[in-house]
């Protein structure tokens, strides 16, 4: 088994197939700590497959995958989330009948008050425990500009405030690892630079991200290093400079905006 | 006078059994999303299992002979047991597999019943059961007064009960994996258990109702475990406004009223040749207003309340 120090992420020989077809087909790829890594690639190209499988809620045929050195390939994605991996989705999934701050809330795992009788046997300590959640929830809803927005209901948000919602609610668990899958999809472009402004502002404080994102010019522009994705490949893996100037890429991709 | 009075404390304690049975399903169903189509098979469980334990000895199994408190509580656990076995096998189904499995439980807890004569009676059901205080109370008005008052203690408890969990994190944890269990589980959450944990308890508060109901009649059969008292219940809580307790209650009301006025404004004022027919046309009723509240008004009469219900925290909106 590899995993240096310096790896968050590290995808061994992963893959899956869905009858004959091999939506990921023997990924290796290192995630540098700290980095944001952009995975662009065709329709099809097992991007969310891949997600899926580095969060477990797919299981792979093959391969491994390690979190921060720990193997987490038989871990449940429950698990995954309690040891620091998070996740969006690319049809973003509020709980639409709750309100953003009990949203956000309900994120922390290893609640007392989650328990059955938590309520009734300790109840001081888990008023405690959510008074410390709601302040930290504001916190974070604060800083994804939703706090004026904590007591609407979640499915009355507009697109963009539901990617910030999701990013909030992740941030809840304090993740080393954040996967985002299209966060710029179905977002206006003022929402889409709040956005960004606040990935990168996590990023430097030290969160490794890994992003889906159609927008070649927003991944050409903010990640480092590009990881492209092909027939459930990894066809390519450099730079945004290189990435503009490789031929297979071009072909594999870029070669439908360019011709 | 008299008569007014006893039949208003008949119809109260009828009610607020049948209130209790319901916030039960309000926990299955308003706050977690699972849709039990048995609810009969636990509020059955709850009363056969307090007039087994609690009964005279019989020719069947059962007449124990339990002090009442006792029987009650082993009713309550039979439909805990009973509802923790039903969902270890069926609750990885999701909506309408999980109300045909759940419906089929209920069916085939009703034939069983009707069919084990050794086991709790057959068709004749259990009798001979000692109703509690009766020493105390005696057997007429007196005694259901006192019956009314403690099963409205069991049906403030249980509402209360039901608040708090409802407010704490469970109940948000609960309304998270209703809304969406994958990012539920994105998020940590092992909704399996906590499904499991809220289909045990709500069974439970099922299997009160039914052990209070087998009390008052210290009598039950297995006319008792008919599907139209699982749809009579989603009426109530249909009607009501699932996900809101108060609307379970009201709803309770509202409809065991309804089912009665139309009983009896049938048998007085419709043609002798429909008489007969009775039972089928409110069964009819019974349909269309769950039928007209999904299409006009599916949030019910008490709406579930999103954001504002937190007393702690300002509103901004």
């Amino acid at each position: 088994m590899r995993g240096s120090v310096a790896e968050a992420l590290g995808i061994v020989g992963l893959t899956r197939r869905f009858g004959a077809l091999r939506a990921v087909d023997g990924v290796d790829l290192s995630v540098e700590r700290g980095t944001m890594t952009g995975l662009i690639g065709p329709n099809g190209a097992g991007k969310s497959t891949l997600f899926n499988l580095l969060t477990g809620t797919l299981r792979p045929d093959a391969g491994t995958v390690t979190l921060m050195g720990q193997d987490v390939t038989r871990m449940r994605p429950e698990a995954r989330f309690a040891a620091g991996l998070g996740r969006t989705f690319q049809i973003p999934r509020p709980f639409a009948r709750m309100s953003v701050l009990d949203n956000v809330m309900t994120a922390p795992t290893a609640q007392l008050g989650e328990r059955l009788w938590g309520p009734f046997l300790r109840p001081r300590a888990v008023a405690a425990q959510e008074a410390r959640l709601r302040a930290r929830a504001m916190e974070v809803l604060d800083f994804v500009t939703l706090a004026p927005l904590a007591q609407h209901p979640a499915g009355k948000l507009s697109g963009g405030q539901t990617k910030l919602l999701e990013l909030a609610r992740v941030l809840m668990g304090e993740p080393s690892v954040i996967l985002l899958d299209e966060p710029a999809a179905g977002v206006n472009p003022a929402l889409t630079e709040l956005l960004i402004g606040k990935i990168e502002e996590l990023n430097r404080g030290g969160t490794t991200f890994v992003i889906i994102e159609h927008d070649m010019d927003l991944v050409m522009r903010h990640c480092a290093p590009i990881v492209a994705l092909a027939e459930g490949r990894v066809v390519f893996q450099g730079s945004a400079a290189e990435a503009q100037s490789n031929q297979v890429l071009i072909d594999a991709y870029l070669g439908g905006v360019h011709a | 006078m008299i008569g007014v009075i006893s039949y208003l404390v008949f119809f109260a304690t009828v009610a607020s059994i049948l209130a209790i049975a319901v916030l039960g399903l309000n926990l299955h169903w308003g706050y977690t999303g699972l849709f039990n189509g048995g609810v009969v098979a636990f509020f059955g469980a709850g009363a056969y299992g307090t007039l087994m334990l609690g009964g005279a000895p019989q020719p069947h199994l059962g007449g124990f002979e339990w002090p009442w408190i006792f029987a009650l509580i082993g009713g309550v656990a039979a439909a805990a047991v009973l509802a923790w076995i039903v969902g270890l096998l069926t609750l990885r189904l999701r909506h309408d597999y999980l109300a045909i499995a759940t419906f089929g439980v209920a069916v085939a807890f009703e034939n069983t019943m009707r069919n084990a004569q050794g086991f709790a009676g057959g068709a004749q059901g259990i009798r001979g059961f000692e109703r509690p205080f009766r020493e105390f109370a005696g057997n007429g008005l007196g005694w259901n007064l006192l019956y009314l008052a403690l099963v409205l203690v069991a049906l403030v408890a249980t509402y209360l009960f039901l608040e708090r969990l409802a407010r704490a994190p469970f109940g948000r944890l609960l309304r998270a994996i209703r809304e969406d269990e994958e990012a539920a589980r994105s998020l940590g959450k092992s909704p399996a258990r906590i499904r499991l944990t809220s289909f045990v308890t709500g069974s439970a508060i099922m299997g009160l109702a039914g052990g209070l109901y087998g009390t008052f009649y210290a009598f039950v059969s297995p006319q008792d475990v008919l599907p139209i008292l699982t749809f009579q219940i989603w009426a109530m809580l249909i009607v009501g406004g699932a996900g809101n307790n108060r609307g379970a209650v009201a709803g309770a009301f509202l409809i065991w009223g309804a089912w009665t006025a139309s009983g009896w404004g049938l048998s007085r004022f419709a043609p002798v040749d429909w008489q007969l027919y009775a039972g089928s046309i409110q069964w009819v009723l019974i349909g269309s207003v769950i039928v007209g509240m999904l299409m006009w008004r599916p949030e019910g009469l008490f709406p579930e309340r999103v954001g504002e219900d937190r007393p702690q925290t300002g509103r901004t909106t």
